[in-house]
């Protein structure tokens, strides 16, 4: 490795502080939670992590928080993921890849439509509020 | 434990920044024949009577560490320096800080092992408080010379708050970053 600059430090910085900025759940209006319980790795979770990260980037969101969670209980679905937006039911989405990703983003987060076919479940949360109804 | 020559450096530094200095300089020269460090700090100093008691085992001012009683930094490293047939000194004034310099040479069979020169610079730069820290480090063998110079303060400005793990992640990367091309010098002694 060669000797990292000053001017590269700044600029790496720069660069992990945006990426920290999309996990700090603080202030954000839409969070987007990504099962990467060992099922959700092994079903392809990274891709749609990495998918959402670069539908974020691509749509310049800066209200979007993208965090992890382990195995959301729904393995045979995986990977899944759970959308929470203002306004909207939390949607727990499976089989969720790059392309679905994107769509989720696009359609879901900025349009506040579901993508229906992706729908799997509502968090047990919901559940247990509405008295297993 | 003093395992190492950084062992006894990274704990000159210590005491430099436990003396309340506001600024510590570290030269560290590594030689064909000997490796140097110099600590020179603006701290609070000592007296000639206080600098006659710290080359006593287990003497301590009794204020860096209210609750254990240590104080073995400097005769540890006076019989290291001693068994080696190393030089070391200690200059001191009150209310203005102290320098420390000591050097190893290579060719003793005593000679401690360097130990670790990057993570030694990391845990310094690290260390809690307000005060800023200039290291330099310069090798020099017969093939060549090379070094690099640390900043704490510039160092900050661009990483943040350095108890923040992502500020040292990134501080351990520039600073092994800076360190890894003299690898090969370091080796041709």
């Amino acid at each position: 490795m060669a000797k990292m600059t000053l001017e590269a430090l700044r600029a790496l910085r720069e660069e992990k502080k945006s990426a920290l900025n999309k996990r700090d759940v603080e202030g954000k209006t839409a969070q987007i939670v990504v099962g990467m319980g060992t099922c959700g790795i092994a079903a392809g979770a990274k891709g749609a992590l990495d998918g959402f990260l670069a539908a974020i980037d691509e749509y310049k969101l800066d209200n979007v928080a993208v965090t992890q969670t382990g195995c959301m209980g729904l393995c045979y679905v995986e990977p899944t993921v759970e959308v929470i937006v203002e306004g909207m039911p939390n949607v727990i989405y499976g089989k969720v890849d790059a392309e679905v990703a994107k769509k989720i983003v696009k359609d879901h987060v900025m349009h506040k439509q579901m993508v229906s076919e992706h729908v799997f479940d509502r968090p047990a949360a919901d559940i247990f509020n509405g008295g297993g109804k | 434990m003093h395992e190492s020559i950084c062992d006894f450096l990274l704990d000159i530094i210590q005491n430099a920044i436990e003396a309340r200095s506001s600024v510590i300089t570290i030269i560290v020269e590594d030689t064909s024949d000997s490796f140097t460090c110099k600590v020179i700090d603006n701290g609070k100093g000592m007296s000639e009577s206080e600098l006659e008691r710290i080359r006593d085992p287990f003497y301590t001012d009794g204020v860096k560490h209210t609750k254990r009683k240590v104080g073995l930094g400097i005769p540890f490293l006076e019989q290291a320096v001693s068994m080696s047939d190393g030089d070391s000194s200690i200059e001191s004034v009150k209310g203005e800080g102290t320098t420390i310099t000591f050097s190893f040479p290579f060719d003793h069979i005593d000679t401690p092992p360097i130990g670790n020169i990057p993570s030694t610079f990391f845990a310094a730069m690290t260390y809690p408080g307000d005060f800023e820290m200039h290291i330099h480090y310069a090798i020099s063998r017969d093939s060549g010379a090379d070094g690099y110079e640390l900043h704490r303060n510039e160092l900050i400005d661009i990483l943040g708050d350095l108890s923040m793990s992502q500020s040292l992640i990134l501080l351990r990367d520039f600073i092994r970053s800076q360190d890894e091309d003299l690898e090969e010098l370091r080796k041709n002694r």
